[in-house]
């Protein structure tokens, strides 16, 4: 090009370029960026266009059904009204109970029992570990409709065993305080509702984590326990000394699964509360908030900006958790 | 992607049929498509150039689809089903065609229409948006063999509110829960007795009721029959709620009649015969769902007509609209049916009541940016879980504003 400049010969003296050739310099410049571009395009239409739509949305009044001329700029409406929403905090709440009732436990669970699989039942370590594992990948209304019969009042299995727990001669000594609350309504009485949603939480995903936890101890050289039993130590002590500061970075990462998971908890208190929060709302999360927001009262404006706080919120927690414990899981090893 | 292709296809065979044949969409929600399946031979009878092509889904796949298509402009079946829960949604916020203009003109069958009805689908300025199709009218099952076991007669159970209960404890004696949810009677005393013109949780002026006495009433009885231990404490549309049924393990339900209607069909098809119904106790006359057919916006103009045609054909023909009483328990909607023998000695109609979702109607057409609730489902459960909390008032400035602009006039009391 500098060439051209310096020196203009006139243009019928250039060598022509034939236009095979340049079809030839073309694709292969821009052909990479054709075949990437599937994902781009994609990711433009349903990844990145929601989220930019969304927070667009967020400051806008819109009821969906008089179709998208109707948006009306409202400004940061949305969110202040939010602020001063009791229903809103009901559900930062309810999700924050349900979360923590929920989450806590899977880990203390999980880890133990990925410990004993790991180290004691060799023999069925596998099929255990997909027996733990198979709620996670069952649909999450399918268990939700099945939770809903065993939280039954009059016909749950749940009640029934606490009956028999409470009457039976060998257990009524531990369980007999509970007869005179029996049977519990656990998914029409509103302090009930919550341990109910954590409960079927834990169960659903505590394999999950179970599986996570025997990934991480499997990394873990056996060395180090051959080690320590020469030197004398307990399995007690070599899971406390070996096993649970190697798993950290698994931990971690499992913990950060559990809260951004949690926090988006939709479809089984929607479930169990057949859609509505239950009584006094105490089950609605604030997906289940902002789902009703957006679809049964058509405030599409307000649902966004709750998405947004959500996101807010689920941000929030992750830094934290990343503040304290983030240095510890994520260093290396040695 | 599918879906374009199936409605492009779709659309390029339309057009071509168009000519010899109008093709409709009717979209149903459950059980509805069971009557409509029953009578569209006859309709196809009557109009044999017009194919009625039925899409059927569950009722809140229905609604929240109904929803999308209205706002995205396009998909919606030419004529569409719309619970009461969701009608006052429609009337205030648009998407639905106005009958009562050409070439509709639905005022003219108004005095055929039960009047509440014909009124939930109404806007305040008069636009007929949906045709009623029935009225649930709420209605007391009860369990013969229950009845008859403890030697009473169902006169003296209904005879007052008191005497109901004492029922209940009578039933306790023979280990019978009287009600499945205490919830239920407090559903049905919260729904009667509403003064003309005022919705269930709004009076006209935009005013929460919720400490009215209905509401208080409503809370003293259910409060009595939790404590005495009178309910089975079984929550609505529960696997458990309809073992209940089928058990014999509550006497019975206060619901709207469409509860006969599931309870013969799916719920508890094996007790037939067990069940009796009558008024509800103390002479409450309720309003209890009900459904309506719209044509949406969208609907294509050449089909205008066509779907008018079944619109009218489900909701003033007084023959189709009889099919659904034995069958599914939906009272007619239509006035003239009402006088009609065998709808006589079925359960009393409540003429009076008003309307339950006289917040949306008086709601002003115009895109109504306050968001008053008073939603309730199908399930008729009111327990104040539903829907937003009335105590918040309106969502917007503005709101109470627009509902006290309502004409008076407009709206002489419900006869």
């Amino acid at each position: 090009m500098a060439r051209t400049t310096t020196s203009p010969p006139p243009p019928v003296s250039l060598p022509r370029i034939s236009w095979s050739t340049r079809f030839d310099k073309l694709q292969r410049r821009f052909a990479p960026f054709v075949f990437i571009s599937p994902f781009f395009i994609l990711f433009a239409i349903f990844g990145l266009f929601p989220i930019v739509f969304s927070m667009y949305l967020s400051l806008q009044e819109w009821n969906p059904i008089q179709g998208l001329g109707t948006m009306r700029y409202i400004g940061l409406e949305n969110y202040t009204w939010l602020m001063g929403d009791p229903w809103f905090w009901r559900s930062i709440t309810n999700t924050l109970w349900i979360a923590f009732a929920s989450g806590i436990p899977q880990h203390l669970v999980a880890i133990p029992l990925a410990f004993a699989l790991s180290r004691g039942i060799q023999s069925f370590r596998h099929p255990l570990t997909a027996a733990y594992f198979l709620p996670y990948i069952t649909s999450a209304v399918a268990i939700a409709l099945v939770f809903q019969t065993i939280f039954g009042t009059q016909f749950g299995i749940l009640n029934q065993t606490l009956q028999y727990l409470a009457t039976a001669p060998w257990s009524a000594w531990l369980f007999g305080g509970l007869a005179d609350s029996l049977p519990v309504n656990w998914l029409g009485r509103a302090p009930n509702i919550k341990p109910a949603i954590s409960l079927l939480v834990w169960w659903q995903f505590f394999g999950f984590n179970v599986v996570l936890y025997a990934a991480g101890l499997a990394t873990i050289p056996k060395d180090y326990y051959e080690a320590a039993q020469i030197d004398g130590a307990s399995g007690r002590q070599s899971f406390f000394h070996i096993t649970l500061p190697l798993l950290r970075p698994m931990i971690f990462f499992a913990v950060t699964f559990t809260i951004i998971g949690n926090l988006q908890l939709f479809d089984q208190p929607f479930i169990l509360t057949d859609g509505t929060g239950g009584t006094s709302q105490a089950g609605m999360t604030v997906a289940m908030y902002l789902y009703r927001t957006g679809f049964e009262w058509l405030e599409m404006g307000t649902a966004a900006a709750i998405s947004w706080l959500l996101f807010l919120l689920i941000g929030t927690l992750t830094v934290i958790h990343f503040y304290f414990f983030g240095r510890s899981g994520l260093e290396t090893r040695d | 992607m599918k879906k374009i292709l199936a409605l492009a296809l779709a659309a390029s065979l339309l057009a071509g049929a168009a000519l010899a044949q109008t093709t409709l969409t009717l979209g149903l929600f459950e059980p509805l498509n069971e009557h409509v399946e029953l009578v569209l031979p006859q309709f196809n009878a009557l109009h044999p150039d017009v194919t009625v092509e039925i899409r059927t889904l569950g009722f809140g796949d229905h609604h929240d689809l109904l929803v999308t298509n209205l706002a995205t402009g396009s998909g919606a079946a030419d004529v569409v089903a719309i619970e009461i829960g969701y009608i006052a949604r429609f009337v205030a916020e648009g998407g639905l065609r106005d009958l009562s203009e050409a070439p509709f003109e639905a005022d003219r069958f108004a005095d055929d229409f039960v009047d509440y009805a014909w009124a939930q689908g109404r806007t305040a300025d008069g636009r007929q948006i949906a045709m009623p199709t029935d009225i649930a009218p709420g209605t007391l099952y009860y369990r013969r063999d229950h009845l008859e076991a403890s030697g009473w007669t169902i006169d003296q159970v209904i005879e007052s509110m008191d005497s109901f209960l004492d029922y209940g404890r009578e039933l306790l004696g023979h280990g019978v829960f009287l009600v499945a949810d205490a919830g239920s009677i407090a559903e049905g005393l919260i729904r009667s007795n509403v003064p003309a013109g005022d919705g269930i949780y709004f009076a006209a002026d935009g005013t929460p009721q919720l400490n009215s006495e209905r509401f208080l009433e409503a809370a003293r009885i259910a409060q009595i029959v939790r404590e005495e231990g009178m309910d089975a404490q079984i929550g609505a549309w529960s696997n458990e709620w309809y073992e209940a049924f089928r058990q014999g393990t509550t006497a019975v339900e206060i619901s709207g009649a469409w509860l006969g209607g599931h309870l013969q069909t799916w719920m508890a098809p094996e007790t037939s015969g067990l069940w009796g119904a009558s008024n509800t106790p103390g002479e409450m006359l309720v309003s209890w769902g009900g459904s309506f057919y719209g044509i949406p916006t969208q609907t294509a103009e050449a089909k205008l007509d066509a779907a008018w045609d079944l619109v009218l054909f489900l909701t003033t023909n007084p023959e189709i609209q009889l099919e659904g009483l034995p069958h599914h328990q939906r009272l007619p909607r239509h006035a003239g049916h009402l006088r009609r023998p065998h709808v006589r000695r079925g359960a009393r109609v409540p003429r009076r009541t008003a309307s339950a979702h006289a917040v949306g109607r008086h709601r002003q057409p115009d895109p109504g940016r306050c968001h008053l609730p008073g939603r309730h489902d199908r399930r008729g459960d009111l327990r104040l879980r539903h829907g937003r909390d009335p105590q918040r008032g309106p969502r917007r400035s503005g709101c109470t504003r627009r509902s006290a602009d309502v004409d008076p006039a407009a709206h002489p009391p419900l006869t």
